[in-house]
């Protein structure tokens, strides 16, 4: 399984799913049979989930990473929504990694998605079981009971019992295969903005994030790499680094790889780690080590070279993601071909947190405390490493200062878990910004090719795209490129080849290429680029067949009901077709993302001396249910910031092999007076939720480049959007 | 190593660390006090923002022989119990998502306000343009600035 599989849900196995939980599979503990287990005593808990004591404490535990897209406020609302208690009357705690969860993983906009139904049942479950005990208690039937703040009410003889006093009876109850679960209309916690439960501790400074994390007789410490990918170390002078007060050891890294879940190539280039009492000293013996370093490939690699490698890979054809009617026909028969091509840079996730893992190996036993997007990899990885079995490996997840996908990677944990075995004492190892940002696993630079054949009466017949790209899943799996292309291609080609227009003839192919530039899970993942060159070019058609940009949009999405009713609903919000001042202008666009949520988004700019300004997002949103609805507006307004960001701001630039940037003086930040006025509006439906993390990030990009074209005239085609 | 004396968040604190320590590297991992965040250490961000006798500072480029004798106050000393106007706005708008450069916000939000009781949009930009959030809550952090200014 990959993140990026999961995220897609694809069945389509290959090599890499044996024995792992694919995100259609409800996980092991969902299985009644494991419900019989957790009997034992005063305990109620048909599922791992969740727990009820005889004491009246309701535990649920949280199987996924907060990382501030309120996840751990979800899942309390969904089980108090069940048994009819309040949020606040649930106890949370952090859960482990462990395979009573299933597969563990906070990506892919998908934990509600994947959840939503296992919760609800386990939580229904509970309620039945207990009524069933009162019923059972008082020997009247279970349709006549109700419940009422956590306790099982029979009106008619006025008796009442408390969920605690009723659990040694229910959980001895079989758990029922089918529990009834509420009607979305008779929801009264779900589905109301509700204050989220991790607040508090963040505007205090008690939440506990991994960097937070102090263990008795922890030590610090930092690992110098070479920043030229590939290369090792040879070796290295320490005296400097020996020198520095508090530090206490330096320890060499040796160059290696391995695999773990039959499919995760990890590759270990050589480094050194300097160890110290302090994250201070750490980084200064960092820099004070003098290393040299030998081996890799293309210390000439530079951006310049690597976008024409993609241009020219462009000429060739790629492996077919979406092929309807002929395409090459309608083209050629075409009155009219347009083209275009787009590009879309590296870029870095640039968390404000940086990357850092606790590992405390010692005879026996494992314990990692880290800010993980996916625990079970971690476990893993730490099972790998030490050697040791899985119950003697412990994974705790941490609060983190940002994910966007970046928290899914593992070089951290092993550099951790590497040193801490090497001194036998807990170690924190922290990267610093500039190691974070020219040692990240980037979301990918790409080239887009797009025709479009337009025939005599200013109709598209004919619809093209053309991705050059690296591959996310096959830099993690370097066999898949030769072994299951079609999954590379699906991958790259989200975004691409499920383009909703109604075109008849339609070819969207993608060219895989291979760098040495580390390649990650940015939030949106491929969307994030293939929407850009999408959502600009039917602008771009719409200017060359007379048409207006929204009404083009619309008369193309009449088989595609989501699409438009949030097309229609951004463009009537945001005044589309009312007059701007001179410089002003507005652009639109909309895309369905893989976790099946669709987004809308007009932007509204201005353009002074060269100057971009964005004003004003108005969003529009069809995510299904919108279970906590400040959290879904919380996710665009924060998914518009970064893609923003990506639009105006920087990009990763590579020069000698290696990253150029390093900080944030050089990679450079939205700040808040750059932040436009973002307004969102969600569609009301009953769908099951879809996930929000991510959707809120396609669309800006075009919708402010399409804005930038109505300001202006002037078409930008390649991210950063900068006016010469 | 030297034994320097501080104030912090009231109490004086004794601590023996290089004296080129960064002030945020003190409070972190020498008094323990880890509310204040590491992002990028040259002051770029505003992450590490503490106050130093009353003022703002990033306290990543805050040399510790430069605090000596001076009084700091943290994320943890800002108010009792979350009592703060800014920390009662912040909760009531749900401002922090992932919440790592939340510290940082709310102390130079608290400077800010200190010296200006009613900012405008345009102060505030100013005030709060150090303070990078990646998770972009700029809109509620306005708000929530806006609104603990309109209790005092």
């Amino acid at each position: 399984m990959t993140t990026s599989m999961s995220r897609r849900e694809f069945v389509k196995t290959g090599a890499l799913a044996s024995g792992l939980v694919l995100a259609v599979q409800l996980p092991a503990w969902a299985r009644s049979g494991l419900g019989t287990l957790a009997r034992a005593g005063a305990t109620l808990s048909p599922g791992a989930f969740l727990q009820i004591t005889s004491d009246g404490a309701v535990t649920v535990w949280l199987t996924n990473s907060e990382m501030g897209q309120g996840i751990h406020t979800i899942f309390p609302m969904i089980v108090a929504e069940e048994l009819g208690i309040s949020v606040s009357a649930i106890r949370l705690e952090q859960a482990t990694a462990d395979p009573r969860f299933g597969v563990q993983y906070t990506a892919g906009s998908s934990s509600v998605r994947r959840l939503w139904a296992p919760l609800r049942t386990t939580a229904a479950q509970a309620r039945e079981m207990l009524v069933g005990a009162a019923a059972r208690t008082w020997g009247v039937p279970a349709g006549e009971c109700r419940i009422e703040s956590g306790s099982v009410v029979h009106a008619a003889s006025r008796r009442s019992a408390s969920y605690g006093e009723l659990v040694p009876v229910a959980a001895a109850l079989e758990v029922p295969a089918q529990p009834t679960l509420k009607e979305p209309a008779s929801f009264t916690v779900l589905g109301k903005p509700t204050h989220r439960v991790d607040v508090p501790g963040k505007v205090d400074g008690s939440a506990r994030f991994g960097l937070d994390v102090r263990l008795p007789g922890m030590l610090y410490a930092c690992v110098a790499r070479c920043p030229v990918f590939g290369r090792n170390v040879s070796d290295y002078e320490d005296a400097g680094a020996r020198a520095i007060p508090g530090v206490r050891d330096i320890v060499p890294l040796e160059a290696g790889e391995f695999v773990t879940e039959e499919w995760w190539l990890h590759r270990l280039p050589g480094a050194v780690a300097v160890v110290a009492e302090t994250t201070w000293a750490a980084m200064e013996g960092c820099r004070a080590l003098s290393c040299r370093w030998e081996g890799g490939l293309e210390s000439e690699l530079d951006s310049e070279k690597l976008a024409r490698m993609f241009k020219d890979r462009a000429a060739l054809a790629g492996t077919v993601g979406r092929y309807q009617g002929d395409a090459e026909t309608a083209l050629q028969g075409s009155a009219r071909v347009f083209e275009a091509a787009y590009e879309a840079p590296f870029q870095a996730h640039a968390t404000m947190e940086p990357m850092n893992c606790t590992a405390d190996v010692r005879a026996g036993r494992c314990d990692v405390y880290v800010p993980t997007q996916y625990p079970t990899g971690v476990q893993q990885v730490a099972e790998y490493l030490t050697g040791l079995p899985s119950d003697a490996v412990t994974v705790h997840t941490t609060l983190m200062g940002g994910g966007f996908g970046r928290r899914s990677e593992m070089h951290w944990v092993i550099d951790s878990i590497r040193v801490s075995r090497a001194i036998h004492r807990p170690v924190q190892v922290v990267w610093t910004r500039e190691h974070d940002i020219q040692h990240d696993n980037y979301r990918p630079a790409s080239y887009h090719a797009l025709r479009a054949g337009i025939d005599g009466a200013g109709r598209i017949m004919a619809w093209t795209h053309r991705v050059v790209a690296p591959s996310v899943v096959a830099w993690h799996s370097p066999s898949m490129l030769a072994t299951a292309p079609d999954q590379v291609a699906d991958e790259a080609l989200d975004g691409a080849a499920d383009l909703a227009y109604a075109i008849p003839n339609v070819r969207v192919d993608y060219c895989p290429i291979t760098t040495p530039v580390p390649l990650g899970w940015w939030r949106s993942v491929y969307a994030s680029q293939n929407c850009f060159a999408n959502e600009s070019f039917m602008d771009e058609l719409a200017r060359e067949v007379g048409r207006d940009a929204y009404e083009l949009r619309r008369d193309l999405l009449a088989d595609s009901p989501r699409h438009r009713r949030v097309l229609e609903l951004a463009a009537e919000q945001a005044g589309w077709g009312r007059a701007l001042p001179d410089g002003h202008g507005r652009g639109i666009a909309v895309h369905r993302l893989f976790s099946d949520s669709v987004v809308a988004e007009v932007a509204e700019v201005s353009v002074e001396n060269g100057a971009v300004r964005v004003h004003r997002v108005v969003c529009a949103v069809d995510c299904g249910l919108a279970l906590n609805p400040d959290t879904i507006a919380a996710q665009v307004e924060g998914g518009v910031a970064y893609a923003l960001t990506a639009a105006l701001k920087g990009r990763i630039t590579l020069e000698g092999g290696r990253v150029k940037q390093s900080n944030f003086n050089d990679y450079p930040m939205l700040r808040m007076k750059e932040m436009p006025k973002v307004e969102v509006h969600v569609v009301a439906s009953s769908d099951p939720p879809h996930g929000m993390g991510e959707p809120g990030v396609p669309p800006l990009a075009p919708a402010v480049a399409n804005a930038v074209f109505q300001a202006t005239g002037t078409r930008l085609r390649s991210m950063p959007l900068a006016l010469a | 190593m030297s034994a320097v004396s501080l104030f912090i968040n009231g109490r004086r604190h004794t601590v023996v660390a290089e004296p080129t320590m960064p002030l945020l590297w003190v409070l972190r991992d020498v008094v323990g006090l880890t509310g204040t965040k590491f992002v990028c250490g040259i002051a770029q961000c505003g992450a590490c923002t503490v106050h130093l006798d009353g003022v703002a500072v990033r306290s990543c480029s805050v040399a510790l022989s430069a605090a000596a004798g001076k009084r700091v106050t943290t994320i943890e000393g800002l108010a009792p119990a979350r009592s703060h106007a800014l920390q009662r706005a912040w909760i009531e708008l749900d401002v922090p998502q992932c919440g790592y450069c939340q510290s940082g916000q709310l102390m130079s939000a608290a400077a800010l306000l200190a010296r200006s009781a009613h900012p405008t949009d345009a102060e505030i930009d100013e005030a709060m343009g150090g303070n990078i959030c990646r998770c972009g809550t700029y809109q509620r952090i306005r708000a929530a600035i806006h609104r603990a200014a309109g209790e005092a």
